[in-house]
């Protein structure tokens, strides 16, 4: 049996040798090239530059949105966790916004706002802020009354409150709703860029998709994953791990 | 000093507490006992500012710290921040202190889910007192310990108070623990609730 550390890199290897079979049955470059074909154009577009100005332009939006939607769903679910009376009221927001499809938002930002940053900016948020919302909501649901009542008898003041008892039994739902937030809003952003936007990963995609180019799509696109599975390991991981380190002390 | 004058108090349409006065004084331990259901904990959570939906006034200091039944600390946070966090202006050094007079020195860098349920509520009593209350309120806090362990924690915390001071209200449904660390015992009665003539 192989190490269990070892497992996700044989499962990547696994599918990265399903790729190359698939690429050799097929035997069109133009439909499926191998990986070994994306490297030299890989090098090309890094060397040019290209590459990581598309990168940073999504990477900024993603931080910007993903910034934007974990603060204001984060401070909407704290509150409608908390208040019954604001939950009754704000609910079937969330359910008719959670409902409505990315793509709606974001063809809507583009007609009212314009083609703009703020634009593209604004639809990724709309989109995840509900997501945020809903998970942050069950954890404010569960805080313990105890812990509350507590910090009520020592007067804690409610940033104390805010820091030491409320948000780190909220961590476990931020964490959750960040890992699964940023997976999604990437994918978003990639829409808004390659609907209106003149720069980006979803830019570069929309362009060679319509020069019918699959190796470009595929640099582009594998670029990005990649660095957002660093993001997730280098910064998320290491994160959640901190946050939970009380628990394995 | 604690002044207790409530009037009534209902959840919905259910009447629990009917007039129930009485004060304790600075430095004095007050029981109040009585069957479960009748209403302790809810006359303890209006004394203790938890529950302001009632009729009546409630005089009390404005340091005050509270003992529950479970240790109630918070996990993700050391021993010596539980005591800091929970007691602005209380300075590392008499934190430190404070965990050396209920028997933890040297466990101020540990998490409370490191320490057994013993050092757990000797944190809980810790922080309790490390912020010289003027209020203590004690919730049935050796319920759920075996005897030997309760005689030794009932010993610190007649301790504790004894140094302290603090005007302290002590519910409970255990009489010996009540004739033991109180000086007055009021019994909770009827229904609503009312306090009968003390003894």
């Amino acid at each position: 049996m192989p190490d269990n550390r070892a497992t996700p890199f044989l499962s990547i290897l696994g599918l990265l040798t399903l790729w190359v079979v698939a690429a050799l049955l097929t035997d069109d470059p133009q439909t499926l090239p191998t990986p070994w074909q994306l490297i030299p154009l890989f090098q090309r577009e890094l060397a040019s530059g290209e590459l990581v100005h598309h990168l940073g332009a999504t990477l900024i939006r993603v931080m910007w949105a993903f910034t934007l939607a974990m603060g204001f769903g984060v401070a909407l679910g704290i509150v409608m966790g908390r208040s019954e009376r604001v939950n009754r009221w704000l609910d079937p927001w969330l359910v008719i916004f959670l409902n409505l499809p990315a793509l709606v938002l974001i063809v809507l930002c583009y007609l009212w706002i314009g083609l703009t940053e703020i634009a593209a900016i604004l639809a990724v948020t709309f989109n995840k802020i509900p997501n945020v919302a809903t998970v942050v909501r069950e954890g404010a649901r569960a805080l313990s009354p105890d812990l509350d009542a507590m910090a009520k008898v020592y007067r804690m003041s409610w940033l104390a409150r805010l820091r030491h008892v409320v948000l780190p039994q909220l961590a476990p739902y931020i964490a959750a709703a960040a890992r699964g937030g940023v997976a999604v809003i990437w994918k978003i952003v990639l829409v808004v860029e390659f609907l209106g936007r003149s720069s980006g990963i979803g830019f570069q995609i929309h362009l060679y998709f319509q020069l019918f180019d699959v190796a470009m799509v595929l640099v582009y696109a594998l670029s990005f994953i990649f660095v957002m599975l660093l993001v997730e390991w280098a910064i998320l991981q290491p994160w959640e791990r901190r946050v939970r380190r009380w628990r394995s002390a | 000093m604690i002044k207790v004058a409530i009037l009534s108090k209902s959840y919905g349409d259910t009447q629990v507490l009917g007039r129930v006065e009485f004060a304790v004084q600075a430095g004095e331990t007050v029981a109040l006992v009585g069957p479960s259901g009748i209403g302790k904990s809810t006359i303890l959570r209006i004394v203790a500012g938890i529950d302001g939906a009632f009729e009546g006034q409630v005089e009390r200091p404005d340091a005050a710290a509270i003992v529950f039944q479970e240790p109630t600390l918070l996990p993700w946070r050391s021993a010596l921040d539980n005591l800091l966090l929970t007691c602005p202006g209380l300075k590392p050094d008499a934190a430190l202190h404070a965990l050396d007079r209920v028997g933890l020195a040297g466990k101020d860098k540990e998490f409370p889910g490191q320490l057994s349920l013993g050092q757990q509520r000797r944190l809980s009593l810790a922080r309790a007192f490390a912020g010289r209350p003027g209020m203590l309120i004690l919730d049935e806090p050796f319920v759920s310990l075996d005897p030997h362990m309760a005689d030794t924690m009932m010993t610190l915390t007649e301790d504790l108070i004894a140094e302290a001071r603090p005007a302290t209200l002590l519910v409970t449904h255990a009489e010996a623990e009540a004739n033991r660390l109180a000086d007055r015992v009021l019994r909770l009665q009827g229904d609503p609730a009312t306090l009968k003539a003390e003894s």
